[in-house]
């Protein structure tokens, strides 16, 4: 209270009289508090007491922590990044929603003249191609396989990434020696390659490929789940878990799998945008589904006229530059909202 | 009476090691019985090893653990298989750990917590075991129960969190309740506290208590009987006042007068604590008693073999050749005299 001014202890003795004062307001102050403490309720410093003192005004103060996941939502949010990487998703996940609705016709089709460029004529914006296809209408319609694949593949992926990593974490000994040596010959095989096989063999179709994509990426889960899955039991609350008698199965998805969660989230949004790519790149070398337009395929057919009409490579890949950018952006943001060492508690 | 847990001549070994070596113990329903020992003396693993939750390189190498059941039927859990040990656990003995800021799920709400418990042992449905729940949390003592039900344990003090540890554990009325150091990690006035609860719901549920500790204080207040562990084995086992008023161990009487008094008016500034010379690492590799080395009347009989439990008085135990010796040279010089 004394050392309020810019000067050091000297200050006291050069300014007598205003210490003077300042004491005999303190006293007076103190005055005040022995006073009000002999009086029934003594009130001053409501937030401070013995922690397990049977009162109830802890409960207010641990209100005003942010609660674990409430707090990583707000991280998330204030991460301008994250949420324009969530913004771009929207629109694509808007437009691959309302592509029925917008492009009602085959995109497929011949719609008008081929190759107009964008711009040429209102009812085609973004132009034609070389077989008179609205370019736009594949772009709409190709943000539906995209994210089809991605998603499935990504969910086969963590589901298949999950239970082989919660297996081999948990149990260790001979289980987690045998499916990691599986984990490790997934990984040795060149991921692409493993997949272009897996696609020829089986007929190019959207689960197929989905399926084969969360073939190639499931190890990188299932690595990831094993290590969260040998830190964490070990920790106390699994032994107590134990303790009580819970089951391998209960303590395995109720207590150990939601702790392990948050990182294989922030993985999840990574291997979408893979996926993504990998469908792409299946696409763009006529392996994908020759049913149905894809940006990848747009690509490919786009590569004959690359020096004439450029256009119609660049505007799928475009999409997919932004569609891949925005989860690695999420995923960013993801990573900062959930990483413990960050603060974001939970 | 028949004891509720009879431990008998009891080895766990790692490869490398053997920790604890031929222990037996007993406690009985409705009674408190603390072991106590230094770090490393074994207590700890013991505990666990009644659990049969020891760590994946400890077996338990000989012994026996038998359990007396709800209905009377004696069992021996070192050898029940996984299936049956989880009907046990949490049910029949339930146990509280030493750490209660790492001891529960951080993303379950602890009324989640206990009310998990219940529905596993007693099948209640999710309604019901949630207002047990409510009902566990008040029977420790928390304030507002129903709210506190939804706390995530990051909102509660540590002391709170082991009063939601020491509902989980009797929620389901356990006849055995051991108590792992419950109140090492707790602040010294919430430790009492805690300490009446346990004791509290000992006696309301009848059930035996095995209390874990390092702290004498702990131990004249709320043991009934106590037994002195050290470097894997037990020396001494006693009714708490013999203990105290009468110790006869070396081991028990140097770690006696090593603990401070209040009402010996000892002070730090009035001198140095006493202390047993050396550590317990001495004991490793050692033939004979453990203690020796550390031993102020350790003869040659002492390193010679393992000194066994002798009984000097109905329920007092020693281990001990020296002291024993002259313990019955007294008892005869008295009967002599008298």
């Amino acid at each position: 209270m004394h050392g309020t001014g810019t000067l050091p202890s000297g200050g006291h003795a050069a300014n007598p009289r205003a210490s003077d004062a300042e004491d005999r307001a303190a006293a007076a102050a103190l005055g005040a508090e022995r006073a009000q403490a002999a009086q029934p309720e003594p009130d001053f410093w409501p937030n401070v007491h013995a922690p397990d003192a049977a009162r109830t005004v802890t409960a207010d103060v641990a209100r005003l922590a942010p609660v674990g996941r409430r707090h990583a939502l707000l991280v998330f949010l204030s991460n301008p990044t994250a949420v324009a990487g969530l913004l771009i998703l929207a629109v694509v996940v808007g437009a691959a929603l309302a592509a029925p609705v917008l492009f009602p016709d085959d995109p497929l089709e011949m719609a008008g003249r081929p190759l107009q460029w964008p711009g040429q004529n209102p009812r085609f914006p973004l132009g034609t191609d070389a077989l008179g296809r609205d370019v736009l209408a594949g772009l709409v319609h190709g943000a539906r396989v995209s994210l089809l694949v991605g998603a499935c593949a990504t969910l086969a992926g963590l589901l298949a990434g999950i239970l082989v990593g919660a297996t081999a974490g948990y149990f260790g000994g001979v289980v987690d020696d045998v499916l990691s040596k599986l984990i490790e010959i997934f990984q040795t095989v060149p991921g692409f390659i493993l997949l272009i096989v897996l696609v020829a063999i089986a007929q190019p179709s959207v689960p197929a490929i989905a399926l084969a994509i969360a073939a190639v990426s499931w190890p990188q889960v299932a690595r990831l789940v094993r290590a969260q899955f040998r830190a964490i039991k070990e920790k106390d609350f699994v032994a107590a878990a134990r303790a009580l008698g819970f089951g391998h199965g209960r303590i395995i998805f109720r207590e150990i799998l939601p702790n392990a969660l948050p990182p294989v989230i922030v993985l999840a949004s990574v291997t979408v945008a893979t996926a993504i790519l990998m469908e792409s790149a299946l696409s763009f070398m006529g392996l994908g589904d020759p049913n149905v337009v894809s940006w990848g395929s747009m690509i490919g057919t786009g590569r004959d006229l690359l020096r004439t009409a450029w256009f119609l490579s660049a505007i799928p890949g475009v999409a997919i530059v932004l569609t891949v950018l925005s989860l690695n952006l999420i995923g960013d943001g993801l990573n900062e909202a959930l990483n413990p060492r960050r603060g974001g508690e939970g | 009476m028949a004891p509720l847990i009879d431990v008998r001549d009891l080895s766990i070994a790692f490869p490398r090691a053997t920790p604890v070596r031929g222990l037996s113990l007993t406690v009985a329903a409705g009674e408190t019985v603390a072991l106590v020992g230094e770090s490393g003396s074994g207590k700890s693993l013991t505990a666990l090893a009644l659990m049969r939750l020891l760590p994946d390189a400890a077996r338990i190498a000989s012994g026996e653990i038998l359990f007396r059941g709800r209905d009377g039927a004696v069992t021996d859990l070192a050898g029940l298989d996984d299936r049956a040990l989880r009907r046990v656990r949490g049910r029949d003995i339930a146990m509280v750990f030493q750490e209660p800021m790492t001891s529960l799920n951080p993303v379950l709400s602890v009324g989640q917590q206990v009310a998990e418990v219940v529905r596993l042992h007693e099948g209640l449905s999710r309604r019901a075991a949630f207002a047990r729940a409510v009902e566990l949390l008040d029977l420790v003592r928390i304030p507002e129960p129903r709210r506190r039900a939804g706390d995530y344990p990051h909102e509660l003090s540590g002391g709170m969190r082991q009063r939601v540890m020491i509902a989980i554990a009797v929620a389901c009325a356990p006849r055995l309740l051991i108590a792992d150091e419950p109140t090492t990690a707790l602040d010294v006035t919430i430790q009492a506290q805690v300490l009446d609860l346990l004791d509290a719901l000992r006696r309301d549920l009848s059930m035996g208590l095995l209390l874990i500790t390092h702290d004498l204080g702990v131990v004249a207040e709320w043991a009934d009987r106590v037994a002195v562990m050290y470097a894997g084995r037990k020396v001494e086992d006693a009714p708490f006042e013999t203990l105290f008023g009468a110790p006869l161990h070396p081991y028990t009487r140097g770690l006696l007068a090593a603990s401070p008094r209040l009402d010996a008016g000892q002070h730090y500034s009035a001198g140095a604590l006493a202390e047993i010379a050396g550590s317990i690492a001495s004991a490793a590799g050692e033939e004979g008693c453990a203690f020796a080395p550390r031993c102020p009347n350790a003869r040659a009989l002492c390193r010679a073999a393992v000194p066994a439990l002798d009984a000097v008085a109905p329920g007092h135990l020693v281990a001990c050749p020296v002291t024993t010796s002259e313990a019955q040279r007294e008892a005869r010089h008295a009967l002599a005299v008298g």
